[in-house]
């Protein structure tokens, strides 16, 4: 599913079979089937406000259907989040992008009742954790959803081991036991030989590896990230990004990534959520956004992205016409446009584009350049 | 009419004070001495009678009344448990010994791994020297009193405080409920609630230790609070989202967190209980301040002076340790101590510790010499001399008989100056006048200061101090706090500008600031009854070093609050550094000034009320007699609730005056 973030892979062109086994659907869905879906989410709600008024908004369709602005001005709540609809799969780490404002942090706050949900149903690996009672949700927070946050959230008067270990702690896991496990995943995350610091003593990076690792201890399913990386400085950030994508990889949990970092949304993400004033703009893989954007919103948006780097040859490939050279070398739709650069120039006959065998359409000289140049 | 109104401009407010003033003046001289209510020291009025019989009711009905018999009685006989198991523990003779179980050498040294332990090994010399001298100033009964007071009235504070401070924190609500509360223990001359506190609790310590409660439980229900809130709300948040339930968040997160401002709360109200050690002498608390008020009384300053001295070496010593303790709470110093303080090693020191302060224990539990301070030592043939403490009553005896005699020349016309040209003057004015031409003037100034419901609140607050019937009495109280008040705000601004502009000045100024802060209110009585004497001047000049820090401090963070671009944008326009001062930075204070002036007051009026005891006179006075005189207790009652008038309508007064001036005046804040 990461085929796409494994960027500065030159080989990928002279091996098109290996992307080739990816089987990503030309459309992604903005749903998948709930039944199999990690985490689903329908008609959520969050407006802050007097609880008589806020709870009135979601079921009055004509104030559901104002904008933020308007509904201020009319009733005095804040709609931090409006109407959103979504899945997640297993395994897939879905991004929720938004501009600060958007809604986005308070939505994540949503999905484990961190802040109450004003109206709609979320269900978490089956459950509906709506209907929960305090107890019940407790249990999902200790045992199958972990957080990280923005600022990280570890205790000043612990050392890292114990902050490591204090959602085992808090379930009553033994001593022992609980400093084994935070052991083990403090190696995991990197901090090996930093159990007995304080967090105070660490950089940025590492104290969120703390909290990483914090909140791997218990091996929940889903991990939820709210904007993890933006405390840091830049270089950081990117040592910090492919350790979310190793650990992906390693303990495949699914993951619902919070940023406001475009370029961040389009390393991490299985498919993209773009926030706007608590509402969805659009749903869909990166590719998806870049190329066909939903609205002027997030045509702004993905500007300044370089193309070439995210768009897949499906996107830029026009149809096979009976002029065409067809004795080009054959790549896989979802090969990225950089990758295939070479292959193209180099062959004076189009590249065919080709999945299970059927041709879908072909790539030449002009639909590449046209990329490349940023037109 | 509005638009007349706008053509012909209103008097502005000083042309009308002065006005205000100057009818003052003319109708004063034309009508002195007529419709004065005045009241000679021994003399009562109805109400004052009435209040003596509901006491003596009070008293009658104590073992029957309900109320009394399964509420205030069993608070009354708990707290007196209390303090008589700490005394027996530490000052006074306990069951059949002729000494307390703990004696010297073992307070000493518990006192000192204490300080070690929680603090660090400087304030662990600090609490040891301390202790000593104490001893050795022959103070060590009345100042083991005193600790076992302060130590009852700060644990129940911390047992009460904390958990309170932890609902403060939790629920809005209950904050809005208990702040006023809490400013209003805070405000409240505590003179003043040391008279309804025997009507229900008798004469005795345990009033003593309820008023210190009183006083010093605000500091720690207000830093528990701040600390709880202060706690960053993405922590509280990483700890719900691992499923932590609300005590696992309290006891693992959010106390933990916060404990170091828990503990300058808990610093904080020990400095307040031992501040009121010697106000709780007045109803018969022992201690120190039994030394010190018996010692004013009698006008031996020595005595006084030395005693004195022992209050602020003991709060010295507990501020000292408390602040060590709440800087090692400091998750960084834990961070720094972690390589040198190895578990292990903690361990062994912390065993080496328990021994050691078992074995003195042990010592001072059966030997004499280390039970009772000894005041000499005989060691072979010689004899060697502890008792410091009578050295030191006779230096200071005779400073102050050679200061009396050989300073009288510079105090006498600072002392006469004032007397003869500022308080005489305001005095008669105030209580000469026909009661009706006061009352009117003051609502009439307060008015133009403040405004349609000020002169209503000063109107309400003066009526009913006319029907204390100790109106002139009142009126020497209100002559004495405003001048008092006048210091110091000139001593304020001054010293405020002074510092706000000049950092270096104010490192400087700024300990002795502390230091004048942290000092019991009477220990600041003993040199000025030395230098002038039991007088309502000596009053005034305690009165103004009382107050002035605060307001010095108030001003100096606003002149430093005003923003250094503005200060250089009226630089760089040519001004002088006078004009900066006078047209910049004082006027953009404004806020500051105002509040300098509203706890200038409310400070100034407390002490004036203790001053009182030296001399002061007036409501003090009346207040003091009420304790020792029972057929004067409705007289002392009387007198409290006019001081508590007259602060409500000062404090009303000057916080609308600093509204209208542009300002919100808020309570102090700890």
């Amino acid at each position: 599913m990461t085929a796409h973030v494994d960027q500065g892979d030159p080989t990928a062109v002279s091996k098109p079979d290996v992307s080739a086994e990816n089987t990503r659907p030309t459309v992604s869905p903005g749903r998948r089937d709930p039944d199999v879906a990690d985490i689903s989410v329908r008609g959520l709600w969050k407006v802050f406000g007097t609880a008589r008024t806020a709870t009135r908004v979601p079921t009055t369709p004509e104030l559901a259907a104002m904008s933020r602005s308007e509904l201020r001005d009319r009733t005095g709540c804040l709609a931090a989040v409006c109407d959103l609809d979504f899945d997640v799969a297993p395994g897939e780490v879905f991004v929720v992008m938004g501009l600060s404002g958007s809604g986005k942090s308070t939505l994540v706050r949503c999905l484990t009742r961190l802040i109450e949900p004003t109206a709609g149903t979320i269900t978490i690996q089956g459950e509906d954790i709506t209907r929960m009672g305090d107890r019940a949700l407790r249990e999902l927070r200790r045992n199958k959803v972990s957080m990280v946050f923005q600022h990280f959230g570890l205790l000043p008067h612990r050392r890292v081991i114990e902050n490591v270990a204090f959602g085992l702690e808090i379930r009553g896991m033994s001593r022992a036991e609980r400093m084994r496990r935070a052991t083990e995943v403090i190696e995991l995350v990197g901090l090996d030989g930093y159990q007995q610091s304080y967090p105070e003593q660490l950089s940025g990076g590492m104290q969120q590896r703390v909290g990483l690792a914090r909140a791997l201890a218990g091996d929940p399913g889903v991990m939820l990230f709210d904007e993890p990386f933006s405390a840091l400085d830049p270089l950081i950030r990117r040592d910090m990004q492919q350790e979310v994508i190793r650990l992906h990889r390693e303990v495949g949990k699914t993951m619902v990534f919070i940023t406001h970092d475009l370029s961040e949304a389009l390393k991490l993400g299985d498919r993209i959520l773009i926030m706007r004033d608590g509402r969805t703009v659009q749903v869909g893989t990166g590719p998806e956004l870049v190329g066909a954007p939903a609205d002027d919103y997030v045509r702004d948006f993905v500007r300044e992205v370089p193309r070439s780097q995210v768009l897949t040859l499906e996107w830029i490939m026009r149809e096979a016409v009976p002029a065409d050279d067809m004795s080009g070398r054959e790549l896989a739709p979802d090969v990225v446009v950089r990758d295939a650069v070479r292959a193209v120039l180099e062959s004076t006959a189009p590249v065919k584009v080709v999945r299970d065998g059927r041709l879908l359409g072909v790539v030449g000289d002009p639909e590449i350049l046209r990329v490349v140049a940023g037109s | 009419m509005a638009r007349a109104a706008r053509v012909y401009r209103r008097p502005g407010r000083l042309t009308l004070l002065l006005g205000i003033l100057v009818g003052w003046l003319v109708l004063y001289a034309v009508l002195k001495g007529t419709d004065t209510i005045s009241l000679a020291p021994s003399d009562v009025t109805s109400l004052h009678t009435r209040l003596n019989d509901l006491n003596t009711s009070v008293g009658d009905n104590r073992n029957s009344n309900p109320f009394f018999l399964y509420f205030i009685n069993e608070i009354q006989v708990g707290a007196t448990h209390f303090i008589t198991f700490l005394q027996n523990l530490l000052s006074q003779p306990s069951g059949t010994r002729p000494v307390p179980v703990v004696g010297w050498l073992g307070v000493v040294v518990i006192m000192t791994v204490i300080a070690g332990r929680f603090g660090n090994w400087r304030v662990a010399v600090l609490a040891a020297a301390g202790f000593l001298f104490l001893g050795l100033q022959g103070l060590w009964q009345p100042s083991m009193d005193t600790l076992a007071l302060t130590i009852a009235a700060v644990v129940i504070c911390v047992l009460i405080g904390i958990p309170l401070g932890v609902l403060v924190a939790q629920y809005r609500g209950f904050e809005r409920v208990i702040t006023p509360v809490l400013d209003l223990m805070q405000t409240m001359p505590t003179f003043v609630y040391l008279l309804p506190l025997t009507l229900l609790f008798l004469i005795g310590p345990a009033t003593g230790v309820i008023a210190m409660v009183i006083y010093a439980m605000p500091p720690v229900i207000r830093l528990t609070a701040h600390g709880l809130q202060a706690v960053s709300t993405e922590t509280v948040e990483a700890g719900r989202s691992l499923g932590s339930t609300r005590p696992q968040q309290l006891a693992k997160i959010m106390l933990p967190m916060a404990r170091r401002t828990i503990i300058i709360g808990v610093n904080q109200t020990i400095m307040a209980a031992l501040s009121m050690v010697t106000i709780a002498a007045l109803v018969a608390a022992p201690g120190l301040g039994q030394t010190v008020l018996q010692a004013l009384e009698s006008q031996d300053v020595g005595t006084a002076f030395n005693a004195g001295l022992a209050i602020v070496v003991l709060a010295v010593v507990l501020d000292r340790v408390t602040t060590a303790a709440s800087e090692r709470a400091r998750a960084t110093d834990h961070a720094r101590t972690r390589l040198r303080a190895d578990p292990r090693w903690r361990r062994g020191a912390d065993l080496v510790a328990l021994i050691v302060t078992a074995v003195a224990v042990y010592l001072s539990y059966t030997y004499q010499l280390f039970a009772a301070f000894p005041d000499h030592l005989a060691i072979g043939g010689t004899r060697l001399g502890l008792d410091l403490g009578t050295h030191i009553e006779s230096w200071t005896s005779s400073a102050t008989s050679w200061a009396q005699r050989d300073l009288g020349s510079i105090t006498g016309p600072i002392k006469n100056g004032v007397t003869y040209h500022a308080l005489n003057p305001l005095q008669n004015l105030l209580d000469s006048s026909p009661w009706w031409l006061t009352f009117i003037a003051i609502v009439a100034t307060a008015f133009v200061l403040g405004g349609r419901w000020a002169a209503l609140i000063a109107a309400t607050c003066l009526g009913l101090v006319v029907g204390t019937g100790l109106w002139q009495d009142s009126m020497d109280t209100l002559a004495a706090t405003l001048i008092a008040t006048v210091v110091v705000v000139v001593l304020g601004v001054m010293f405020g500008v002074w510092m706000g502009r000049n950092a270096r000045a104010d490192w400087g100024i700024r300990p002795f600031l502390d230091a004048l802060q942290v000092m019991p209110a009477f220990v600041y009585l003993v040199p000025f009854v030395a230098l002038f004497g039991a007088t309502r001047f000596t009053g005034i000049v305690a009165a103004v070093l009382y107050a002035a820090p605060v307001a010095i401090k108030i001003v100096a963070d606003g002149i430093r609050g005003v923003p250094a671009e503005t200060v250089e944008a009226a630089g760089s326009s040519g001004c002088s550094t006078w004009q900066v001062i006078t047209k910049v930075q004082l006027p953009m204070s404004v806020r500051s000034l105002a509040l300098a002036t509203n706890q200038g007051l409310i400070y100034v009026l407390a002490m004036v009320v203790v001053a009182g005891l030296v001399g002061g006179g007036a409501l003090g006075f009346d207040v003091v007699a009420g304790f020792s005189q029972s057929s004067l207790f409705g007289k002392g009652l009387a007198a409290g609730a006019a001081i508590v008038l007259l602060g409500i309508a000062l404090d009303r007064v000057t916080q609308s005056a600093a509204r209208r001036a542009g300002g919100h005046v808020s309570h102090r804040a700890t």
